[in-house]
């Protein structure tokens, strides 16, 4: 049997609520720390405790971080699910279960190897309860010896994920130890996968989306966020507010920030709203359902032309849908969202490294165009682990845009808030307590004039109209540019968000496999870029790969192209709540390509 | 008519001056209107250090007719309180006054009306409370009593939610009931309130001239003078006036307020003690079974923490820190990473 060195796809099959989330995380860590390039990604249901739920930690020579659909070795510690995960295994594949769970006679195509976990971890101690976890870190060992993980890194990063529990740390490595030693003495190696030290990720860290994006808030300057919990962004604003406790104490030893778990998300956007009219740099993270709930509110930032900054992480919709699941779903709804002629400024990060980047940007973008902007993630990104390249300072001074202050109004004499003096249709703006008899103005969602002043007036309301969209228009240039890999090909593929790593994926398969040479435009941003019209322009046939139904990317980018530009889109909506692969989005493209 | 007399910073009363009122004449809500104008200015109060914020419906259009040196949001319906509260958020040292209607508060608004009182944030909440939705054409709203008939005669068949009582049970440190026909007691409520630190409710029976008038309605001018039920007679005052005030022993209570000002109630009902929250509460459902309008200070505790107290935050507007305490430096990034890799 030929070995596969560092290409394989390893699952985890536990019942949640059963603790195997620091298993995983080792396991994860252990291969990252052998410089081999690893991802991982949780299939959770929606639940506290007692449903199937899934782990799936894929290691790849290349750096392929996309979800394999393909599993290698099967960790089956779940009864439940067990015969069902046997039976979706490939042949040649290799499955670690529980002893009593008696699976070896299920198929004669797989490689078996059974591990009695409740005898492993009797001698290791801990009450019973301590003992059902330890079960999993006994896996570890199991898989770190049948898969030749070096048992040092196994052991440090077990070390770091106890470092503040004694105890925990050191039942925790006599599990693994014991797992380890069974394997040696009773098992033998019956499949082709192992991994081998690479030196891959030297410098890199380990980091999941929501994470990232609290960074990014933090070193925006955040000051003010208000929210209401939902997955999948509870743990952006969790994150937030640990690394904020931490690092955001001001000269007096007191915080300078004001974090609110509001009683709804329709609160949480009103605080937001009310905070960045008053001048604080203020967030909200939510997902759809709270996305749906923040509209009216959302187009009253819009039309009174207030900053404020919105994490989307998507998941799966219509309704409560799947709550746990991972999806592109929102773009089209989040781009108008609320009543009446909307438009919204958006960017949609690929990796943590731009949900930290946006993390902060977004805040100046938000500020310079006085307007609600959303940062549309999604689950499989901000709560599954990446690998990444340490994250770089932000570059630039925070930009606070067009306010004017005591000594402006000195010197101006006074201001109209909605005039566009400098003809890039963004206003001068004035605080709530700045100290000049002429700085007040009336902030309001009803009609108005230049003066802010109440106004039913059609030239008023055209004028104001013209000029929003003019200053959202803008934006298209100002906003993070298109990226853009390849040339000359005459297949084009658009794709944006999360779905990045699964198209990294597809075109290597599409050039290998099929003969298909591709270039591709990932979209960071709505306003469209002029130049997602121009890649259009350049191929034949363009692709337009997202993770929602109905293709809602390629529905705004028929919005913005000319007649004869549009047939050249093809829309490759994948929606199956996991993670887009890579093998689908070949699959689809070269049997369109006739391959 | 230009009055050139000035208050204790120097501005007139013109420097308090909105813009005319588009409301009818005659609505309840522009005596309101007057009232804040007036204890603005005869407290001294800088109108720039004012927020001025609202729903949607008559009386959330009324902040344009007062003060417009200061800031003011008329914002959505029954969402003023979550735009108050960031806005404090944003800059606590902001007085915050918040000025809303029955249908504003007590229907769409509901939810974020109780969360904002639990919370104790400090600002002036006013309800210009009419019984009945004026722009959209005279529908009852949740505090219109049970029995009071609209113009086209039905009756209102649901009991009403006392604004009152709902905010002294979930938090509101200072919570009244007045009447927009009555001048004083208004006025002096209103000071009171604004120099309260915590959630000031005060429910204030203004009566719609257009649509809840008439015979039948208990939102009437004459309805709520035949009766209206004081607790007691107010007076303030206010600290840059510390005086000496007499009154017989036993008969007053006298209430120091945050700012050192001081509210007295000079007692008509002999055991109402307005820091005794039970009785607060009793009273008003006895109220309620009697059909008065209870007027007066129900409720006041200058004790509770409010919400801007509990979180920690500098003392300076987070909306205006200097870049540096708002941006860690790079040795904090630095740290994060090492920490992950």
């Amino acid at each position: 049997m030929a070995t596969v060195v560092n290409d394989v796809s390893l699952q985890v099959a536990t019942v949640n609520g059963s603790g195997s989330q620091s298993a995983n995380t080792v396991l994860l860590r252990a291969i990252f720390q052998m410089g081999v390039p690893v991802s991982g990604k949780n299939l959770f249901p929606s639940n506290i405790a007692g449903l199937p739920t899934w782990y799936t930690i894929r290691a790849n020579h290349d750096g392929w971080v996309a979800r394999k659909k393909e599993i290698d070795v099967l960790v089956a510690m779940n009864p439940e699910s067990a015969k069902e995960d046997v039976a979706n295994l490939r042949s040649g594949s290799a499955v670690i279960f529980d002893e009593p769970l008696g699976l070896s006679s299920l198929r004669s195509d797989l490689a078996f190897y059974p591990v009695p976990f409740d005898k492993l971890v009797q001698p290791v101690g801990g009450d019973a309860k301590t003992k059902k976890l330890l079960r999993n870190m006994a896996y570890v060992g199991v898989v770190a010896q049948l898969y030749e993980l070096e048992m040092p890194e196994v052991e440090r990063a077990i070390g770091k994920h106890f470092a503040k529990k004694a105890k925990a740390l050191e039942l925790n490595l006599a599990a693994a130890r014991a797992g380890f030693d069974y394997a040696r003495t009773n098992l033998k190696k019956n499949d082709p996968f192992v991994i081998q030290r690479m030196g891959a990720n030297r410098g890199k860290i380990i980091i999941d989306g929501n994470s990232a994006a609290a960074l990014g808030a933090m070193f925006g300057g955040v000051t003010v966020v208000t929210w209401y919990p939902i997955t999948p962004s509870s743990s952006l604003v969790e994150s937030l507010i640990a690394y904020m406790k931490r690092y955001r104490l001001g000269p007096d030893g007191r915080a300078t920030f004001a974090i609110v778990q509001a009683e709804d998300e329709l609160a949480a956007i009103g605080m937001v709203i009310g905070a960045g009219w008053a001048g604080a740099r203020a967030m909200t993270a939510t997902a759809g359902p709270g996305i749906s709930l923040m509209s009216e509110f959302v187009g009253l930032g819009y039309f009174a032309e207030v900053p404020a900054v919105i994490w989307d992480v998507q998941r799966v919709g219509p309704s409560t849908g799947l709550p746990t699941r991972t999806s592109q779903g929102d773009v089209l709804s989040v781009a108008f969202l609320s009543h009446g002629d909307t438009r919204h400024v958006l960017l949609f990060p690929a990796t943590v490294e731009e949900c930290f980047r946006f993390g902060w940007e977004a805040f100046d973008i938000a500020e310079h165009f006085q307007t609600p902007v959303f940062v549309l993630s999604d689950l499989d990104l901000g709560m599954n682990n990446w690998m990444s390249e340490p994250f770089s300072y932000p570059e630039q001074p925070i930009r606070r845009g067009k306010v004017l202050s005591k000594e402006d109004l000195d010197r101006l004499g006074g201001f109209e808030r909605y005039r566009d003096v400098d003809g890039d249709g963004i206003g001068y703006r004035t605080l709530p307590g700045t100290d000049h008899p002429a700085a007040a103005y009336f902030a309001r969602g009803t009609g108005h004039n230049e003066k802010a002043q109440y106004s039913e007036r059609s030239d008023d309301w055209e004028r104001n109209l013209a000029r929003l969209t003019r200053k959202v228009d803008n934006a298209r240039a100002a906003l993070p540019a298109p990226v853009l890999e390849g040339q000359g090909a005459p297949v084009g593929i658009v794709a944006y968000g999360s779905s990045h790593h699964a198209v990294l994926e597809a075109r290597e398969q599409l050039r290998s496999e099929k003969r298909i040479e591709t270039d591709y435009l990932r979209v960071r941003a709505y306003p469209l870029s002029r130049e997602v019209e121009s890649f259009v322009k350049g191929h034949e046939r363009v692709y337009v790969v997202e993770q929602n139904r109905d293709g809602q990317l390629g529905a705004l980018m028929r919005l913005d192209l000319t007649a004869e530009l549009v047939p050249r889109l093809r829309s490759v909506a994948h929606i199956p709540g996991l993670p887009l692969d890579a093998r689908s989005v070949t699959e689809e493209i070269a049997s369109r390509e006739g391959r | 008519m230009a009055d050139a007399k000035t208050n204790r910073i120097g501005l007139t009363l013109a420097d308090y001056q909105g813009s005319k009122s588009t409301l009818c004449a005659g609505c309840g809500h522009n005596a309101i209107s007057e009232r804040l104008l007036s204890t603005m200015f005869e407290l001294g109060i800088k109108p720039e250090r004012v927020a001025k914020l609202s729903g949607i419906g008559c009386s959330s259009k009324s902040p344009a007719y007062f003060m417009s040196r200061a800031h003011s949001f008329n914002t959505l319906h029954g969402r003023m309180p979550s735009v108050a509260t960031g806005a404090l958020l944003a800059n606590r040292t902001l007085i915050a006054l918040g000025v809303s209607g029955d249908g504003d508060t007590a229907s769409i608004g509901i939810g974020q009306f109780v969360h904002l009182v639990r919370r104790n944030l400090p600002l002036v909440y006013v309800i210009e409370d009419n019984g009945v939705y004026g722009l959209t054409k005279g529908q009852f709203s949740a505090t219109a009593d049970l029995g009071s008939k609209l113009k086209t005669g039905v009756a209102n068949e649901l009991p009403p939610i006392d604004t009152c009582l709902l905010a002294i049970q979930l938090g509101a440190t200072f919570v009244g009931r007045s009447f927009s026909g009555d001048k004083k007691q208004l006025s002096t409520m209103l000071k009171a309130a604004v120099a309260h630190r915590g959630t000031s409710v005060l429910d204030v029976i203004s009566p719609c001239v257009a649509f809840n008038d008439h015979e039948g309605s208990t939102k009437s001018y004459a309805y709520t003078k035949d009766h209206d039920e004081p607790l007691h007679e107010l007076s303030f005052v206010p600290v840059f006036e510390d005086i000496g005030v007499e009154y017989g022993a036993g008969t007053t209570v006298e209430v120091r307020l945050h700012d050192g000002s001081r509210l007295q109630l000079h007692k008509l009902e002999e055991s109402y003690e307005p820091r005794d929250k039970v009785r607060a509460v009793v009273r008003l459902l006895e109220a309620h079974a009697k059909g008065e309008v209870l007027t007066g200070v129900l409720y006041v505790n200058t004790e509770a923490p409010t919400f801007l107290d509990q979180l920690g935050m500098t003392e300076l507007p987070l909306a205006t820190l200097p870049a540096d305490d708002v941006r860690p430096p790079r040795s904090v990034l630095d740290d994060v990473m090492r920490a992950l890799s």
